[in-house]
């Protein structure tokens, strides 16, 4: 599909700008290039193909779905699949929560959709596909499902609710079933300007992280030796996963910045188990969440939260070792 | 005259949204007050789900995007 991309980068660096084929300086303006554009253009038509999904199932619809359903225990699989496709912003999460706990949902199927939100998004989604293929792009979306599933699911048995702020608790008290929607009835051809729109606003956001995620990670790609850092973190060490994901949960990037670096990473002789371990970290748990959530939650709930995520993560970073 | 709530908890988005209500009803010469509603308790009592929210004369009209100003005028008249 990127051969044409191939042949551009190659034109341009080697032939217009003359620079050496295999000197660091070429390597790097290279990758810089290639990456750049195919990045752009999955970017591009993921969000564009989300915007679509999104815009026949808004979030108010999804909730309103879970509050008046009865799906004996598959609401979680719904929540944490829900979170995948909803875009993620993180100044949205505490109203999202709110609204939740008001529509009546259980808390632990709330955590399951704020879990996975973060985690799989049509930026994540692109910039997966264009680094590590289809299949690790599938295996990546379903485990990070899963791990949102499976983490709602025993924070729903821990009975948190009293470690909710009290304003939060009074909310709970008078949670009460949705009513109904005013359903938007637009064509699609009506749809598809605003969707185009979105698509863009997104890529925008983005734009800067991934140029300077992809320019960190071109230089690295060129001037850091293969299996560099394998001398730092072997592939036999057995603790490589949890150290990982400690060093990446107080660090907060969104999935563009660090996807660049950690692939990178893994051309060097990283395990992608532990790299993605170690992005799932940074994107989903960090400091600015947590005061975020600060606003919902005591600090005792936001630790068990994170606790309880982060020990997924690290069971997914080793079954990731496993599998790819 | 109409009252104008901007209902966000500060992120990029929410002053987007106030500036271009801002640019908009000056533009427009509408009678309108603006007001940015920070405090997470008063804005989930409006019921949204996603933030910035523009609210006119208490009915949200605009959730979870920033609005163009089409979109402004509209809500506004």
């Amino acid at each position: 599909m990127f051969d044409w991309l191939q042949d551009l980068s190659d034109w341009l660096i080697y032939s217009v700008f003359t620079i050496a084929q295999s000197s660091k300086l070429g390597d790097a303006l290279h990758f810089f290039v290639y990456d750049t554009i195919k990045i752009l253009i999955l970017l591009f038509l993921i969000t564009t193909v989300m915007g679509i999904v999104n815009s026949y199932f808004p979030v108010d619809k999804i909730r309103n779905y879970l509050s008046r359903n009865k799906l004996f225990g598959l609401e979680y699989l719904f929540a944490s699949t829900f979170g995948a496709i909803t875009p993620f912003c993180s100044c949205s999460s505490v109203p999202l929560f709110i609204g939740f706990v008001k529509g009546g949902i259980p808390l632990g199927v709330t955590f399951a959709f704020l879990i996975t939100s973060p985690l799989v998004n049509e930026v994540a989604i692109a910039l997966f596909i264009g680094m590590f293929g289809l299949k690790a792009t599938l295996i990546y979306v379903s485990s990070g499902i899963i791990l949102g599933m499976f983490g709602g699911f025993i924070l729903g048995k821990l009975k948190l609710e009293k470690y909710l702020s009290p304003w939060v608790q009074g909310v709970l008290a008078n949670a009460s079933k949705e009513d109904d929607l005013e359903e938007e009835k637009q064509t699609f051809s009506q749809r598809l300007p605003f969707i185009f729109k979105e698509a863009l606003s997104i890529i925008k956001g983005v734009f800067w992280y991934i140029i300077i995620g992809i320019g960190i990670g071109a230089m690295m790609h060129g001037f850091i030796p293969t299996g560099f850092f394998e001398n730092y973190i072997s592939k036999d060490n057995p603790f490589a996963v949890p150290i990982a994901v400690i060093l990446g949960v107080p660090m907060y990037s969104n999935a563009a910045g660090v996807l660049p670096i950690i692939q990178v990473f893994v051309q060097k002789g990283i395990p992608i188990g532990t790299a993605i371990a170690f992005m799932m970290a940074v994107v989903g748990l960090s400091i600015p969440e947590a005061t975020m959530l600060k606003k919902v939650m005591t600090w005792k709930l936001i630790a068990i939260f994170f606790g309880v995520v982060a020990f997924f993560i690290i069971l997914s970073g080793y079954m990731f070792n496993l599998i790819l | 005259m109409k009252t104008i709530k901007i209902l966000g908890t500060g992120c990029a988005k929410c002053k987007a949204t106030e500036q271009a209500v801002k640019d908009a009803i000056a533009k427009n010469n509408i009678d309108a007050t603006v007001e940015k509603v920070e405090d997470i308790q008063q804005i989930m009592e409006y019921n949204i789900l996603s933030t910035p929210a523009v609210v006119v004369d208490e009915i949200v009209k605009i959730k979870g995007k920033v609005p163009s100003e089409a979109e402004i005028v509209e809500a506004l008249s």
